[in-house]
């Protein structure tokens, strides 16, 4: 049976199938349909400083073979997290990790600092690339000086593992890839959603409240792939990578890109036990093909 | 409550009426979970070459005898098509139960009771006093069809009053018959009253303790006006879009007296006096 422990900057992880955020809740939501203890990391919904109430509904619509949302980082603050919501998903056993946003440098430190100060969090994404919120989000990841920025300012007061989230909707994803490597980010995911929009023809108005949304499920896998591949090749921190994974196959076929970790976002929503299947497949496919562990295939379709 | 993925197997499908299809599903192996009224299944649409997403569809009835749940459907997109094209012997999987449902009588008498200190006043005379009237548009009669036998199971007797387009558009009215009287409105009169479920003579006439309501959103927004300037209690269902249906995704909001909240976690069915209508 090969070995699926992987590593991201000094984050261990039993497997390398997470979960991304947004999609997942705190993972609680989830405990009656898998073993969360057999998920490789948990990454909880975007949390910011201040308390936010997210866009106005709708917030979704269904695409081909994808799906579109405007949530605007609906959130109770940092603070209802480590006070409410901390007590209970620390007694999660795999690694549970937050999902950090904010409007300005010192906003997403000052999160960053206080999710610093809980012990059983043992990494956060720093999400530079949301595209549904007005200020800030993806206004810092589509820029390498908007970029830098924010992980200088979050890398000052954070200690632990640092994973920045990249936004896909960008000319070059490996020079922001490495303007937040050379700031000390400890590793990068990459892709958050593409920014796109619906229109209901009957209607003739858009159909998200605020008119574009994010584009997530395997409609962008292509996409996400292409980039993962494109940022390897450009950095030296491990990838964390994401978009449209709905199975093993496409799990592994990340990692071949250059991925260290996966995470499963929208597939969760199809079938609510997904990530165990996963996790269980890339086992099956590192066995079939004589692997003894998962770090041996990260990066493998590089070579040659 | 415990969810759950199942594949059940489709033993029965039904045209009540054209455009409509009632799915009668069953597990082959065990017992069906415990569901309540109110509550919905989330069904995943596999051969449709469009839908990706699972689709909300309200618990119709649970028939405990014969181990069946009964999903009812209006075909109006690519998803609720390819249900309404299923044949029997289909597996269909589903998560359920989703949200939380009606209030039941003895939840309501809680709630009633520690609103009033009389104490004495809320006795069970009191309680079986308590007559609930049941009001549904279109295919949001469905889940009033599980509620209306859960609450005959209490001992209640519903009054339902069930509106549509035409007679054409009422489904299941013998089903609604066994448990209690039934009220119909149609808007161009080709069954029961003329106009909607608002105007029917009924609330001239009969006095209520509870209104359960689930249709389309106008219907309810007029039901909930009319409850409460008769000061009834009302519950009413919501359908908003759905991404998860687990309380995962916050794409189902509703902005309610407290803030944007998950209607398929909180909900789908609400006190009225929550909603911001
Ligand atoms: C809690 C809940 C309970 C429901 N119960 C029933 C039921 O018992 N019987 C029934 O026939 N229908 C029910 N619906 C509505 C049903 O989910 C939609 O009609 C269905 O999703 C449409 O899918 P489609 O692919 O056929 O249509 P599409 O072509 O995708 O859309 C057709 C129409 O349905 C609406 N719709 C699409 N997706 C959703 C969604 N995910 N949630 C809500 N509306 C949507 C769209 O706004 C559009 O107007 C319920 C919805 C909710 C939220
Ligand atoms: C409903 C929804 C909410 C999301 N919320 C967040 C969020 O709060 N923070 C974030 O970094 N990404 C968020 N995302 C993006 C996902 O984490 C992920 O990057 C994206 O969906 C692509 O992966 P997928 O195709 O597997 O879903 C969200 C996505 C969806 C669909
Ligand atoms: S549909 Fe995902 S939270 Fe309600």
């Amino acid at each position: 049976m090969a070995d699926l422990h992987t590593k991201i900057g000094a984050l261990e992880l039993k497997n390398p199938v997470m979960t991304a955020s947004g999609t997942f809740g705190y993972g609680l939501e989830f405990a009656d349909f898998v073993d969360l203890a057999e998920i490789g990391g948990i990454i909880v919904k975007g949390t910011t400083l201040e308390p936010r109430q997210g866009n106005a509904y709708p917030r979704m619509a269904e695409t081909a073979q994808g799906m579109l949302n405007c949530v605007g980082l609906q959130n109770k603050g940092v603070d209802y997290f480590c006070q409410h919501i901390y007590p209970e998903v620390r007694q999660i056993d795999t690694a549970v990790l937050v999902n950090v946003s904010g409007n300005s440098p010192e906003t997403y430190a000052e999160c960053a600092r206080r999710i610093a100060e809980l012990d059983d969090i043992p990494a956060i994404e720093l999400n530079i690339s949301c595209p549904n919120v007005k200020q800030g989000g993806m206004a810092f990841g589509v820029t390498c000086e908007g970029a830098a920025s924010v992980v200088k300012a979050v890398r000052a007061v954070y200690p632990k593992t640092l994973i920045v989230k990249l936004s896909p909707n960008v000319t070059s994803i490996a020079d922001i890839a490495r303007a937040v490597e050379a700031e000390g980010a400890d590793a990068v995911s990459l892709i958050n959603t593409l920014m796109g929009m619906a229109i209901d023809a009957e209607k003739r108005r858009p159909i998200l409240s605020i008119g574009t949304g994010g584009l997530s499920g395997p409609a962008v896998k292509p996409v996400a792939l292409r980039m993962v591949w494109q940022v390897f090749e450009a950095v030296q921190i491990p990838i964390v990578g994401l978009g449209g994974i709905m199975n093993a196959t496409d799990a592994v076929e990340f990692l071949l890109a250059g991925a260290s970790a996966i995470e499963i976002g929208t597939a969760n929503f199809i079938d609510p036990a997904v990530t165990v299947k996963v996790a269980r497949g890339i086992e099956d496919y590192l066995d079939r093909h004589g692997f003894t562990s998962v770090r041996e295939i990260v990066g493998l379709a590089h070579e040659g | 409550m415990k969810k759950y993925i199942l594949d059940l197997v489709l033993r029965r499908t039904t045209q009540p009426r054209p455009g409509y299809v009632l799915l009668q599903l069953t597990d082959p192996d065990k017992p069906l979970p415990e569901m309540l009224p109110g509550q919905f299944v989330e069904v995943r649409v596999d051969g449709s070459p469009t839908t990706f997403l699972r689709r909300p569809i309200s618990i119709n009835l649970v028939d405990r005898q014969r181990n069946e749940l009964w999903l009812l459907v209006h075909a109006v997109g690519a998803g609720t098509r390819a249900l309404a094209a299923l044949t029997e012997g289909a597996v269909v999987n589903v998560v359920l139960p989703l949200g939380r449902g009606f209030t039941l009588p003895e939840e309501a008498a809680s709630e009633w009771g520690a609103a009033s200190e009389r104490g004495a006043a809320s006795s069970r005379e009191n309680l079986e006093a308590q007559s609930y009237l049941l009001v549904g548009g279109g295919v949001g009669t469905a889940p009033l069809l599980y509620l209306g036998q859960e609450l005959a199971a209490l001992g209640y007797k519903p009054t339902f009053l069930l509106g549509a387009r035409s007679a054409d558009d009422l489904l299941q009215l013998d089903d609604f018959r066994r448990l209690g009287a039934v009220h119909l409105t149609t808007e161009d009169g080709s069954a029961g009253e003329r106009g909607f479920v608002t105007q029917h003579s009924l609330w001239q006439t009969a006095t209520f303790s509870r209104i359960c309501t689930c249709g389309p959103k106008p219907m309810m927004v007029a039901v909930a006006r009319l409850a409460h300037e008769k000061g009834i209690p009302c519950e009413a269902s919501l359908e908003n879009l759905m991404a998860c249906g687990l309380g995962a995704c916050l794409c189902c909001v509703e902005d309610t007296v407290d803030g944007n909240v998950c209607v398929c976690k909180e909900g789908p069915v609400f006190s009225t006096d929550k909603l911001k209508w």
